[in-house]
């Protein structure tokens, strides 16, 4: 220790580091615990089914195969619910943005009378559990003779979108200046035109970012579509509804294969996952 | 697809300018009917199944749904459930939220692992837990190679209560914690960083800054990530099902089996009124909350 020079109070600095270090572990501790998991699975997705078979199983799997993989996708019924869950994706993008973004831009843009009746009825929407309208609409599809096909699915999910939609176009178009919207009125364009020309350029960055948030909703969404459909099922529905006599192989290909498109969703939208779940989920 | 847009009237363009900026409701209109036409009539809806029959009114469904063992088991595993995975995952995700704020290195790739599983589905969650804890999973092979343990813990067999419910509220918090992070990483970026300093450069010690300036202004965002989580959580199904099949009853899992594996939708829908009720009554709960905090001001 120092002493015999002048008392140099190195108290705070040490402080400083041993906080900075316990900084770093306590980080590192939380991404392990998000990691490992992930990478376990994607382990067993990779094991060969005799390798899944042994116990005690080694971390480094004893026989590397795609045979679990190619079993899961082959697996019936795996790829065509690989279509609907696309296919019902992007129409629930694409009614949702249609039915949604101009009462977003409504919000965004005008003061009137039962504004704050419209938002408590989206907040409401946003709250109640889908399990209640899946059974109901279930029903309502049986009788109108829709159900059990990738346009009811895409009917629910875009229920379930739309306040989302709703609430995070209006905060997109907000981020829009009035300014440039009334400068194109004045340069002629009707209002109408100023919005399709001028303002719906300008937002369409977010949009888009919103809607790939719609996506991986509707991506994610289990158990409407599996209460509402029996042949068309998504894939996260068939991987549901196979549980029951599946074996564990198939669970962990198909476990590691729903993963796959977060890893991409997430590396694509971090930059605005802050900004758009955070402020605008509120 | 027929319920999207109205078509604009057709009229003189100033009338039709004056038209559109006097009435959003043209603009609204499409999703009011969207939102009335499958929202609000399948609500009535179940409301009606569940309480009638052919016959006309009646509490057979009810009846039913309480008469049976599972429900009342699902009612308390969904209540045990949150009352265990919410506060933890407040906790952690401050914790998470103040360490991204101490600006740690290597943070865009911390972050990225942290916000991943807001995009993996509950199914998916549930999966990657059950190579975890499956009786010749992961776990168990760790415990037997090291010594620990013979043959492992069977962590999910319906005997074991407690495992099982560990296991469901361990994939909860890995999965569901990244939402209320980034609610509150947004929340705690609004907040101006001049109160904590000046906190600072009046000796006040780390935690009296959390707990006296941070936390007070984190307020509006834990109150959302609560109402949110709470709300989320009582939906939580997935997870279990991939985890323990039917032995973690839950209560929207009992819907789902109502209605998909027992073909009874009177019953179903029964089940899902008090998934809607318990909602409503946390949402009104947390509302009134905040509502008299607001008063006492």
């Amino acid at each position: 220790m120092t002493t015999t020079l002048p008392p140099i109070d190195r108290a705070p600095l040490r402080r400083r580091r041993r906080r900075a270090a316990a900084v770093q572990v306590a980080c590192i501790l939380i991404s392990l615990f998000m990691l490992v998991p992930m990478v376990l699975i994607g382990l067993a997705a990779v094991s060969s089914p005799q390798a899944l078979l042994e116990f005690p199983k080694p971390l480094i799997p004893s026989g590397f195969s795609g045979d679990t993989l190619l079993a899961f996708i082959q697996a019936t019924g795996t790829i065509p619910a690989l279509g609907n869950s696309l296919l019902v994706g992007v129409y629930t993008v694409v009614l949702s943005l249609l039915v949604g973004a101009p009462a977003g831009y409504a919000l965004a843009r005008q003061v009137f009378r039962g504004k704050d009746a419209y938002q408590v009825f989206m907040l409401l929407a946003r709250a109640l559990p889908i399990v209640v309208l899946s059974v109901p609409l279930a029903t309502m599809f049986l009788n109108t003779g829709v159900y059990d096909t990738v346009f009811s699915v895409t009917l629910l999910h875009t229920t379930l979108a739309m306040p989302t939609t709703v609430l995070i176009s209006a905060s997109i178009f907000v981020s829009v200046p009035t300014d440039v919207e009334e400068a194109a009125q004045v340069f002629g364009c009707s209002r109408f035109e100023a919005a399709r020309r001028v303002v719906f350029p300008m937002a369409l960055p977010g949009l888009a970012a919103s809607s790939i948030f719609t996506f991986v909703l509707s991506w994610n969404e289990i158990l409407g579509a599996a209460v509402i459909t029996l042949g068309h099922r998504t894939l996260p529905a068939q991987v549901l509804a196979s549980l029951g006599e599946a074996p564990q192989a198939y669970r962990f290909a198909g476990g590691f294969a729903l993963i796959l498109p977060a890893l991409v969703f997430i590396f694509v939208m971090r930059r605005y996952l802050v900004n758009m779940w955070g402020t605008t989920l509120r | 697809m027929t319920v999207t847009t109205a078509p604009a009237p057709v009229e003189t363009p100033v009338a039709k300018r004056r038209r559109l900026s006097g009435s959003p409701w043209l603009l609204l209109a499409p999703s009011i009917v969207f939102m009335l036409a499958l929202f609000g009539w399948p609500v009535i809806q179940a409301l009606i199944s569940a309480f009638t029959d052919d016959s006309g009114f009646t509490l057979a469904a009810w009846d039913r749904l309480f008469g049976d063992p599972y429900f009342l088991r699902a009612l308390r595993n969904t209540l045990l459930l949150i009352v265990i995975v919410v506060p933890v995952q407040l906790v952690l995700a401050v914790a998470m939220a103040l360490l991204v704020q101490a600006r740690p290195k290597f943070l865009s790739g911390h972050f990225y692992l942290w916000t991943i599983p807001l995009a993996v589905s509950e199914l998916a969650a549930g999966l990657v837990w059950l190579s975890v804890f499956d009786s010749r999973g992961y776990l168990n092979s760790l415990l037997v190679s090291w010594g620990i343990s013979d043959t492992g813990v069977q962590w999910l067999n319906y005997t074991n209560t407690g495992t099982m419910l560990l296991a469901v509220v361990i994939a909860e918090i890995w999965r569901a914690t990244s939402l209320v992070f980034v609610i509150v990483v947004a929340g705690i970026q609004m907040v101006p960083k001049d109160f904590d300093e000046a906190a600072q450069v009046f000796g006040a010690s780390a935690w009296q800054r959390l707990w006296h300036v941070t936390l007070p202004q984190l307020k509006p965002s834990l109150q959302v990530a609560l109402i949110l989580r709470t709300i989320l959580a009582l939906q939580a199904f997935a997870v279990a099902q991939a985890l323990t099949g039917r032995d973690f009853p839950l209560l929207v899992g009992e819907t789902y089996q109502w209605y998909v594996n027992l073909q009874n939708p009177a019953v179903a829908s029964a089940a899902a009124l008090v998934v809607l009720a318990l909602s409503l009554a946390t949402a009104l709960f947390y509302l009134r909350m905040m509502r008299q905090q607001e008063a006492a001001k």
